[in-house]
């Protein structure tokens, strides 16, 4: 067994200009600056982006799938939010 | 395929009314169509056995760079070259992506290859044929990866979400592997009596080891029913073979050669072709360790797994003290 092994890294990936970086996948890297180098050429091969984020996976702090229920649950009755719910005459003109 | 003889560890298909509540309710997400993501629970044997075929196939992928690592210096053009460069950096790729989605079960990537490097976890049998003319790299690509996808294009759909992301990427760089494959064969084919030759005799050393991919016919996959449950497995391996040759057969009589078998044809009644099945006992032979490759394979994973264990240290000592001293000017 090696000594230690390199830390596991997140990468994001803005594909074209205008739109959010997304997560591509991830990869080991010893620090940022390597995880970005890895990051091009694993990620980056045929031009799939303009830029990109590293993080280190131990940073990222998720929603546990148990909870899943009282997180998400609430939204699904609120129609109301969503535009449609809103019944406005064609006489009102465009709106 | 790459993942084609995968042991299951569990004891086989479980009847639904013999399963735990929490089992049911898992086959049930599965059934519904949802993705299962690291996080969420899973039964003991699906875990094990995701780990099992998805660093086979990880292993598969990176030992599957040596055979084709090979002819990289004795490409016969610069742009062949490029090309053969270029696929074979997407495979290592491939292998990362693969460590990646294992490493979400839970089993680090030097883990995985000590598994590999003990034998404790197997690769793809077909990477343990060698690459004796540059026909090979033709018959590699169009075959090899041709059968790669045919595999790899379902598992898209597989049930466990980080494996699926990793085959979508892979699926998208895949397809042109194998038409570098097919447009060195169709060189080859327009080329000299010799050039063609070769590529005769690369499609009779590669065919049956091409249909080795897929794994041991159906009546001896005792495993398959659990795996296919789970939508860790989507097709059997019969299935998938008989498609292979469905869809290669005519890609061969294009370029005017023959495939190896007095008894492939076409059958009306069936609309498929019949074909003879590769020797299973060779086959079994090569998956044990006793393939033409196989020693010096393992070898030459371990000569490199050996000779870069100083970069990976120093790297990590070198990160450590830069960050040392930016914390110290700070
Ligand atoms: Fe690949
Ligand atoms: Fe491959
Ligand atoms: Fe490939």
């Amino acid at each position: 067994m090696s000594a230690k092994e390199w830390p596991l890294w997140e990468v994001f990936i803005r594909g074209q200009h205008g739109m959010s970086h997304r997560h591509v996948g991830s990869l080991h890297a010893v620090d940022a600056e390597h995880a970005i180098k890895n990051a091009r050429d694993v990620y980056t091969r045929r031009n799939e982006g303009v830029s990109i984020w590293v993080v280190e996976a131990a940073h990222i702090a998720a929603s546990a799938p148990s909870e899943k229920g009282p997180m998400y649950d609430p939204a699904r009755d609120k129609v109301y939010r969503h535009p449609t719910f809103y019944d406005i005459p064609d006489d009102a003109g465009k709106m | 395929m790459y993942a084609q003889m995968v042991k299951s560890t569990g004891k086989g298909l479980v009847a639904r009314k013999d399963m735990l509540p929490e089992d049911r309710a898992f086959q049930d997400r599965i059934d519904a169509g949802e993705k299962i993501e690291p996080k969420d629970y899973m039964p003991d044997g699906y875990r094990r056995n995701l780990i099992r075929q998805i660093g086979q196939h990880a292993h598969s992928e990176i030992v599957g760079q040596l055979p084709e690592g090979n002819w990289i210096t004795r490409a016969p053009t610069l742009e062949r070259k490029a090309n053969l460069l270029a696929k074979v950096q997407d495979e290592a790729g491939h292998g990362l992506y693969l460590y990646c989605a294992a490493e979400t079960l839970g089993v680090s990537r030097d883990e995985m290859t000590e598994m590999l490097l003990d034998g404790r976890m197997k690769y793809s049998s077909i990477f343990n044929y060698p690459t004796l003319t540059w026909a090979d790299m033709g018959a590699v690509g169009w075959l090899v990866d041709g059968a790669a996808i045919m595999n790899q294009v379902p598992l898209q759909r597989t049930s466990y979400g980080p494996y699926a992301r990793a085959m979508v990427r892979i699926c998208k760089e895949e397809s042109f592997h194998q038409r570098q494959g097919f447009h060195i064969m169709m060189a080859m084919v327009n080329g000299t009596a010799d050039q063609k030759r070769m590529a005769q005799d690369a499609l009779n050393r590669f065919w049956y080891p091409a249909l080795m991919m897929f794994g041991p016919s159906d009546k001896d996959s005792v495993h398959s029913a659990q795996s296919m449950a789970w939508r860790i497995k989507m097709n059997t391996n019969d299935e998938l073979r008989q498609k292979f040759v469905d869809e290669t057969a005519p890609q061969v009589e294009y370029l005017g050669l023959t495939i190896p078998d007095d008894d492939l044809q076409w059958n009306e009644d069936t609309g498929h072709y019949d074909f003879t099945e590769p020797d299973w006992a060779e086959f079994f032979e090569v998956i044990s360790g006793n393939g033409p490759c196989n020693v010096d394979r393992l070898n030459a994973r371990k000569k490199a797994w050996d000779d870069g264990a100083w970069v990976r240290e120093a790297m990590v000592v070198h990160a450590e003290k830069k960050a040392a001293r930016k914390q110290a000017a700070e």
